[in-house]
């Protein structure tokens, strides 16, 4: 497993391979596909985010004392970008969650989606994230 | 084309066109939530706090005195603009939603009580919404909505009978953010007149594409903003029959709208000043007179016939995208074209779109009802103004097409 921030490297890498905007698009798109998937049975109103023009599910889940996150968008794009988050953050204990310095996202170009007023609500998300493992660190301390 | 329209004079007028994003030359299809400046605007802007910045209506001083002959010339320019028959029936204010918002609060203080009735239609706008039912909820007054068929069209038989003796006022919009469709409000006002009823109509999204004759239409109120007429952000316009006006209380308290203040007892100021109270957004009010001095060179004339060549073409071509759905689709529209597209999110389109340098709104354009009728979670829009072109419609189509085998 690695830590998270090889993940963040690795991405970083693997994106620096895309100059053209159209093609990184494309590579977003791509990660949407291999998003972990959250259970139907989830897809209820207390497991949305707020503030995404498209919509966003994310259910987490703590195994062995590391968190996983299961999610699911009805946009594409957004979807890639909830697969990004759920890659470098999932499998990972609460307190390194709670702890990360999200760099890779500046690196990669997707700053302008991390605008608080920006609709897919990509801010809103690492917010949400870091939400549960906060609250899942304080219940297990 | 149009034989004294000249659509590369037109574009010349207006710098930010020129601009690049993305590196592509932008094509802004967002008119509907704002319009871009002509030169003539943004000059006056200058030129107002360059010469002239001063508070109005109440310095004695040569500044004062010019910027507020500046800021009456636009009540002028405004009542013959919409042919008001008097010039305190143009109140100015920050923009529509103010405007909805005072007739609202001040109409209803004095006139709407437990158990009356407003009447709103399925298309409105969240400001033509919203500050009735606050108004219903603190009168314990209901708020009555007249249907639309799936072209998004009112259904004409359902508003007569909505009208009752209950009906207390009407407030309706003239063309639809989010459908485009052109409302018959002529019609909607002689029904309402039958029965004494005022009606409001709420003209952000027609002043700037259909002359407006407030005395023709015969209507109690009209509102529009100044942002999405080629003008500045942060005025706008309520008009008033007098007598309205005159029977209502005011809305906000401070100055300019007292005729004394004692700590017993305040006296009002006339119209219109009496709606009118605090600082204005000065600037903006003078140079709303530029914004109409340009479109009336233009020729509101000209402008509805290329904007409706231009949406006619557009209709056309974006119909070529395989597995849209256009959302409005009335006889009646102006030049708004609200689309979804089978098995892509709107939100997405939008994006890449973005990424070509071409600006369109997604969303639920701040009319959720309007979507949950038609079941979707949004549109892409294209709203069209004077300074759009047809190419910039086919690479708007090239676009959409890209998103769509992107996407899919």
């Amino acid at each position: 497993m690695m830590t998270i921030n090889e993940t963040q490297d690795e991405l970083i890498e693997d994106f620096s391979f895309y100059q053209d905007w159209m093609e990184k698009y494309e590579y977003i798109i791509q990660l949407g596909k291999e998003l972990p998937l959250i259970k139907e049975e989830y897809k209820q109103d207390q497991f949305i985010i707020k503030g995404c023009q498209s919509k966003v599910w994310l259910y987490p889940e703590l195994k062995e004392g590391k968190l996983y996150f299961t999610a699911d968008s009805d946009a594409v794009i957004t979807k890639g970008l909830v697969s990004l988050m759920v890659k470098v953050l999932s499998g990972h204990t609460p307190k390194e969650i709670v702890d990360t310095d999200l760099y890779f996202i500046d690196n990669i170009g997707l700053k302008e989606h991390l605008s608080p007023t920006r609709a897919n609500g990509l801010l809103s998300m690492v917010k949400q994230m870091k939400l549960y493992a906060i609250a899942l660190y304080a219940k297990h301390n | 084309m149009l034989k004294n329209f000249d659509i590369n004079k037109v574009r010349a007028d207006f710098p930010i066109l020129r601009k690049q994003v993305n590196g592509k030359p932008l094509i802004y299809l967002d008119n509907g939530a704002t319009t871009q400046k002509p030169t003539k605007v943004i000059d006056a802007i200058v030129s107002y706090y360059s010469d002239m910045n001063s508070n109005i209506h109440r310095g004695v001083h040569y500044l004062s005195q010019i910027s507020t002959d500046a800021f009456e010339v636009t009540r002028r320019k405004v009542q013959t603009f919409i042919n008001a028959e008097y010039e305190h029936e143009i109140i100015i204010t920050n923009g529509t939603t103010h405007s909805i918002n005072l007739v609202a609060n001040c109409y209803g203080k004095a006139f709407v009580h437990a158990g009356d009735e407003i009447i709103i239609s399925a298309m409105e706008h969240h400001s033509n919404i919203v500050p009735w039912q606050m108004l219903c909820e603190e009168k314990d007054a209901k708020l009555k909505v007249i249907p639309m068929d799936e072209r998004g069209v009112l259904d004409m038989e359902a508003y007569k009978d909505l009208l009752s003796d209950r009906t207390k006022i009407v407030s309706i919009t003239y063309v639809s953010n989010a459908l485009g469709t052109i409302n018959p409000i002529k019609e909607i006002i002689r029904l309402a007149h039958e029965r004494n009823v005022p009606v409001l109509v709420d003209a952000a999204q027609a002043i700037q594409h259909l002359k407006i004759d407030v005395q023709e239409l015969d209507v109690d109120f009209l509102t529009f903003s100044g942002h999405k007429m080629y003008g500045p952000t942060g005025v706008g316009v309520l008009y008033g029959k007098q007598k309205w006006l005159n029977a209502m209380p005011p809305y906000q308290g401070g100055g300019d709208m007292i005729k004394d203040v004692t700590f017993e007892k305040t006296t009002y100021n006339e119209l219109p000043l009496k709606f009118e109270a605090g600082t204005p957004n000065i600037e903006a009010g003078i140079c709303l007179a530029n914004a109409i001095d340009y479109i009336e060179e233009i020729g509101l004339d000209q402008i509805k016939a290329y904007e409706d060549e231009l949406l006619n073409y557009a209709t056309t071509r974006l119909a070529e995208v395989e597995g849209i759905k256009f959302i409005g689709t009335s006889a009646q529209k102006s030049s708004v074209i609200s689309f979804v597209i089978e098995g892509v999110h709107p939100y997405d389109v939008g994006v890449i779109l973005d990424k070509l340098g071409i600006a369109v709104r997604t969303g639920h354009h701040c009319a959720q009802p309007v979507m949950d009728q038609f079941h979707i979670p949004g549109t892409v829009r294209a709203s069209l103004a004077m300074y759009n072109t047809k190419d910039e419609v086919d690479s708007l189509v090239e676009g959409v097409k890209r998103a769509v085998n992107m996407l899919k």
